[in-house]
């Protein structure tokens, strides 16, 4: 029999606010709105929404259609055209589904950008991926480069640079391209809203610290993420969402509930997990059983952290918008050193008490994924803790290996299950 | 000097993963050396700060690869790998200081490993401005002060700006020098080999630059006595290969498939500058100014659609060339992401192109001087339409 998935009131509306955006994508031209592509690391949301513009996000494209199982086909059209085998499948998912006719996930036809607007925060590819797109819809493209936090620090000239460009680049440009001035009231407004967002965001990620965790932080956690990551933050509709997440994490809570997970809810939790690296989407749900079957929560994980890093204290503040907008963009997960990477999980693994943590090296991804193997040997020195490996893709499904997947996890909870013995006999002892 | 000695003492430095010119540079001059990997270093500020600038390209195919590969995933290239092996193994200690360049998410993350496992050595990530305006400008300058400061801490050796302006002169000249090195062989490419050239310009990664100035003066000279035959070869240029480095083996293997290379963006960080840097005013901004306005291109820095393939197209008109060599290693993601929209420029102008990967250690030879002799063949036959 067919498994009930349950669904909780933010699920549905989460849905609905999809739903409506992409229902304002297709009507973009007719109801005469600009349309911006970005990209989900140092997006601005509210600087595209302060102008009315609608924006798209081409990573949530791709996976979107990896979870539809239209990223294979579409990977391969672009492969077609001359891409290899080699680079970010992210990209040629977009390619290949520009060249298909450019179908967003609810069956339409998604706008074609007025505006490139180039967030280069955390990763390379993002700035070919948008030369490619530049030659295929042909349209002006922004140029908003987030220096990297090679020292592990934000100095005042790299945030003062990515204030320059906002005012004397990007924001001219989207004057131009809107017909409208930047009223920063407005954007005061939306950063204010966003920051009301993040506090909630933040409470919830912090849930995970009870026993059992009221949630799952990847894999529920990139659900969780949806709003604040893609068109929404600094809209009314994101506030609302986060109030009714938390509300329903505060009753999980209250009744020593687990999260939801694809077979239900998971009362029993075996194994406390972080999670280093993005998920693959094209089998999203059976690697999630994966760890569910097993008993096993992520109670903190890094990927969610690529559209913002909120726990440390950041919030969008209103009284400087566009120091703040910098800020936000230079302190994305992906734009810090790996000495501060490494700092960033140790501390989830101290701070949540989890069990061990696990990397899924992601092959399309050389932001996150070089360096993940001194990673997993500097925590497992540091912390002591059980850490796991296992190799996937984001949207390519012939690098999905689901039984290699599988005989990994089951080790690797058996890895820990030993420790967790040795530990015991060593407490008898004492 | 003959041209053959010139190039067997390139051959050694080329392939001395030891680094022994470094090692006795530092101490005959009791100074420090610095590290860097491709491209767009300003290697000026580390000669101004007493220091030997030493290019890093990998171990190439002269090093086994024994814990450089528990690193990294299989689809990472080979270049980050080589160059952690050669960390590990104790063959960059003459190194006080290793600098990584914005190329790609690679390099990147390489530098933040550097500073977990080498974290008694200066590490530095330089991240070049993207934005060629003001602000990119501005914020490049005070990169570049930042680092210079740094590397005044590390030699003791305060940098003037005559001091900054002096070494500047000094890589111009060298660039000068490179620059007749490679107009020379596109006029004479039978003469001055592609081998012999990119050995050449191999030593520029390790001699001091006016040594290396002086050396390719020689090579110049020397070439010149030399006869050798033409040979009915295709003008090509190679593109793509500004990071990881093809095998040795591998580039004689193209010209004997029938290819005179006539350019290509090999050990580019030697011949970044399409012009001079200025010699006058304020050094930082000059050479802040020269990152902006005349960087050769790459996969590595952003380009407006408008101006995407352009300077290939320009290099094929200026160089004559017949055709275009793609050449870029395994899992590079800025060449092969670029290569689609070179291509298509290409097609445009009816150039044709042919392409392949590599890695610093291919083996496999063979099949790609197969493929690069069809694409002569081709030129050969039914011309460049």
């Amino acid at each position: 029999m067919k498994q009930e998935v349950q669904k909780e009131n933010s699920m549905l509306l989460q849905k609905q606010m999809l739903s409506d955006h992409y229902r304002r994508l297709a009507r973009a031209k007719e109801d005469g709105k600009k349309v911006v592509y970005t990209f989900v690391p140092g997006n601005l949301n509210e600087l595209i929404w302060a102008f009315d513009m609608l924006p798209v996000h081409p990573e949530i494209n791709a996976l979107q259609s990896s979870m539809r199982k239209l990223s294979g086909n579409y990977i391969l059209e672009a492969e077609k055209f001359g891409h290899s085998e080699d680079v970010c499948t992210y990209v040629k998912c977009d390619i290949g589904m520009l060249r298909k006719g450019n179908i967003g996930p609810t069956g339409e036809k998604l706008p074609p950008p007025d505006l490139l607007l180039l967030s280069y925060t955390g990763c390379f590819t993002f700035m070919k991926w948008f030369e490619l797109l530049e030659k295929e819809y042909k349209c002006p493209v922004v140029m908003l480069q987030i220096p990297y936090q090679g020292d592990g620090e934000v100095t005042d000239s790299m945030r003062q640079y990515v204030v320059r460009q906002l005012r004397e680049t990007a924001v001219p440009m989207m004057e131009k391209i809107s017909g409208k001035k930047l009223n920063e009231e407005k954007l005061k407004s939306l950063l204010e809203s966003a920051a009301r967002a993040e506090d909630d965001l933040v409470w919830v990620w912090d849930s995970a610290k009870h026993k059992p965790s009221p949630i799952d932080a990847y894999f529920g956690g990139v659900y969780y993420v949806g709003p604040i990551f893609s068109a929404f933050r600094g809209l009314p509709e994101c506030e609302q969402y986060y109030r009714e997440l938390r509300s329903e994490v505060e009753f999980r809570i209250k009744h020593k509930m687990g999260p939801t997970v694809p077979d239900g809810e998971l009362k029993e939790q075996k194994f406390r997990l972080v999670v280093e690296g993005p998920p693959n989407w094209t089998s999203f749900r059976e690697f999630w059983k994966m760890f569910s079957d097993e008993k096993a929560v992520v109670v903190s994980s890094t990927y969610t952290k690529v559209g913002g890093l909120y726990e440390r204290g950041f919030r969008h503040d209103p009284s400087r918008p566009f120091e703040t907008m910098a800020d936000y963009c230079l302190g994305c997960y992906t734009n810090r050193n790996l000495p501060s990477r490494i700092e960033i999980i140790e501390k989830y693994i101290k701070d949540f008490d989890a069990d061990g943590f696990l990397i899924n090296s992601i092959k399309s991804c050389n932001s996150f994924s070089v360096g993940q193997l001194l990673i997993l040997r500097e925590l497992e020195q540091r912390t002591g803790k059980a850490g796991g490996f296992i190799e996937s893709d984001l949207v390519d499904p012939r690098y999905f290996s689901a039984a290699n997947i599988k005989n990994r996890l089951e080790s690797y909870f058996q890895m820990i299950e030993a420790k967790r013995s040795v530990s015991a006999q060593k407490e008898m002892a004492k | 000097m003959s041209v053959r000695s010139i190039i067997e003492r390139c051959e050694e430095l080329c392939r001395d993963l030891d680094f022994k010119y470094v090692v006795e540079w530092k101490k005959a001059h009791s100074a420090k050396a610095i590290g860097y990997m491709p491209v767009y270093v300003p290697r000026e500020i580390i000669h101004a700060a007493g220091m030997l600038p030493v290019g890093i390209m990998g171990g190439g195919d002269e090093i086994e690869i024994i814990r450089g590969d528990a690193y990294f995933q299989s689809y990472i290239c080979r270049i980050p790998r080589s160059t952690i092996e050669l960390g590990v193994c104790g063959k960059l200690d003459s190194l006080d200081g290793m600098l990584f360049p914005a190329i790609c998410d690679v390099i990147r993350n390489l530098s933040g490993m550097w500073k977990v496992m080498f974290p008694g050595k200066y590490v530095k990530y330089i991240d070049f401005p993207q934005d060629y305006n003001d602000a990119g400008k501005s914020f490049y300058e005070s990169e570049l002060r930042r680092l210079c400061d740094d590397l005044s801490g590390i030699s003791g050796v305060t940098v003037t700006d005559e001091a900054l302006r002096n070494s500047i002169k000094l890589y111009n000249e060298n660039r000068a020098a490179i620059d007749e090195l490679y107009r020379l062989r596109s006029r004479l490419p039978h003469q001055v080999t592609t081998y012999e050239t990119y050995v050449i310009m191999r030593a520029s990664n390790i001699l001091e630059v006016s040594e290396h100035t002086k050396l390719v003066h020689e090579y110049i000279g020397a070439i010149k006595e030399v006869k050798r035959p033409e040979r009915d070869h295709v003008r090509v240029i190679v593109s793509g290969a500004f990071c990881e480095q093809p095998p040795l083996n591998l580039i004689k293997a193209l010209e004997s498939s029938g290819c005179y290379i006539v350019d290509d963006d090999w050990v580019l960080c030697s011949r970044y500058f399409i012009k001079d840097i200025s010699e006058d005013g304020d050094p930082f901004y000059a050479l802040a100014e020269s990152y902006i306005r005349s960087a050769v291109s790459t996969a590595s820095r952003y380009e407006e659609g408008k101006d995407k393939g352009q300077y290939l197209l320009r290099m094929v008109r200026e160089r004559q060339a017949e055709g275009v060599v793609f050449a870029a290693p395994s899992f590079c993601d800025p060449a092969l992401l670029e290569r689609p929209m070179l291509q298509a420029v290409l097609s445009e102008h009816n150039i044709p192109y042919t392409g392949f990967k590599y890695a610093e250690n291919t083996g496999q030879i063979q099949v790609i001087k197969e493929e690069t002799g069809t694409f002569a063949d081709s030129i050969k036959l039914w011309g460049t339409k």
